[in-house]
């Protein structure tokens, strides 16, 4: 078995990425107490902070052009997106960096507190909105396709492969990012989950949705599925899920019907979040020799599940 | 034998394999060496393979809609619970 080769992160980026950060927190030279912290070192993404300030260095394969399409959308999505520091991107070691401000992310310690409404009064907003500048396509379905891409890459003989692959292969071609996705196309966040989620100012400001990476008009039931996609694996407690959906519909989001049953409509983005999830679970597993653990296996589990019924919906 | 406490005669009695002494007076409990261990033994078995009951669904929550795919039970008693910490976890996650 093949193990997964990472893309190598540059040694020198992390270092370099800490002196731009605290420089930019601090305008000036001086030495400070703060001391720099690293929200995230993986290896297409490396997040730092410094005080106040984030600095980010964006996946090797991001486009300049797109995103900065993406960073000026989120610079005028005031109270729904969090606003970058600078709009324009800059390279660092061969890596694409933008500055934001410090917001307090979700408790992972404490499920209760979970900003189920937030959320969803979030994304209804964005979803209601016209995009306020030209912005790519989301890319939800792209970033599932290279999920399983990967995944036939590192582990094709794993025993769980075959159910992922079948569920991923009766999916439309819209949902596995070989076509275009149809219409009509709203802003979507298109990576949405609660890790997406920080109150600015900290630490008690008001929720606002991070991360414009995949940021782009497309089919806004994308945004929603994941946490569907949750619940229907058995993850999300029903109350959970449907305080998610009521608030959405409360707040008027278009990505579903006002009432009656969702499922038409999320049937096809949970089940690509779901197969894109369990890909992703496989492919960590092989590349550790690790047994997949229960979370993995429920996913898994629906994967398998999927071939007795034919996805649904209007967009098949 | 007579309640320590009493004198009234008490009784012996067989719960769940363990016999105990009962005041037939002010139903005090006797127990000897080894036996409150005993009980306590037995409850842990008899609390850690039934699960509380799920909470019923409030009237005013008809049961949520799913998919046919998914988890048996309609997605209503799936792993939350003790495995809910650990799935809410991965939810701050993209993978």
């Amino acid at each position: 078995m093949r193990t997964l080769a990472p893309v190598t992160t540059d040694d020198a980026l992390l270092p370099a990425l800490e002196a731009r950060v605290r420089a930019r927190a601090h305008a000036g030279p001086s030495a400070c107490p703060c001391g720099t912290a690293t929200l995230a070192d993986r290896p297409d993404t490396t997040v730092v902070r410094h005080a106040g300030t984030v600095a980010k260095a964006h996946a090797v394969d991001t486009g300049p052009a797109e995103l900065a399409l993406r960073v000026t959308a989120a610079a005028r999505l005031t109270g729904v997106l969090l606003p970058p520091l600078a709009e324009a991107p800059f390279v660092l070691h061969g890596r694409l960096v933008t500055y934001w401000p410090y917001g307090e992310p979700v408790d992972p310690e404490d499920p209760d507190a979970a900003p189920w409404e937030a959320a969803a009064a979030l994304l209804a907003r964005l979803h209601r909105t016209p995009p306020p500048s030209p912005v790519p396509a989301m890319r939800g379905p792209v970033k599932a396709a290279r999920a399983v891409g990967r995944l036939l890459d590192t582990a094709p003989h794993h025993p769980a492969t075959a159910p992922v692959l079948a569920a991923w292969s009766a999916l439309p071609a819209w949902a596995r990012g070989e076509a275009p996705m149809p219409g009509p196309a709203r802003l979507c966040h298109g990576d949405l989950h609660l890790g997406q989620l920080v109150r600015h100012p900290a630490p008690a400001g008001p929720w606002l949705l991070i991360d414009v990476d995949d940021l782009g008009t497309g089919v806004p039931a994308w945004d929603l599925a994941r946490p569907a996609a949750w619940y229907a694996c058995g993850l999300l407690p029903p109350d959970e899920w449907q305080r998610f959906l009521t608030a959405y519909r409360a707040s008027e989001g278009p990505a579903v019907p006002s009432d009656g049953d969702p499922w038409p409509v999320l049937d096809v983005p949970a089940r690509a979040l779901t197969a894109q999830t369990a890909a992703r679970a496989i492919a960590r597993a092989a590349a550790t020799d690790r047994p997949l653990d229960e979370v993995d296996l429920s996913l898994v589990d629906a994967c398998a599940r999927m071939a007795s019924a034919a996805p649904q919906g209007p967009h098949c | 034998m007579q309640c320590p406490k009493c004198h009234a005669p008490m009784h012996t009695y067989n719960r769940n394999g363990v016999q105990i002494e009962q005041c037939s007076g002010c139903r005090g409990i006797f127990l000897d060496y080894g036996e409150l261990e005993s009980l306590t033994r037995l409850e842990a078995q008899w609390s850690q393979p039934a699960p509380p009951p799920p909470p019923a669904a409030p009237q005013a929550y008809p049961a949520a809609p799913a998919p046919a795919w998914g988890a048996p039970h309609g997605g209503h008693h799936g792993h939350y619970g003790h495995h809910r910490q650990k799935g809410f976890g991965r939810m701050l996650f993209s993978s």
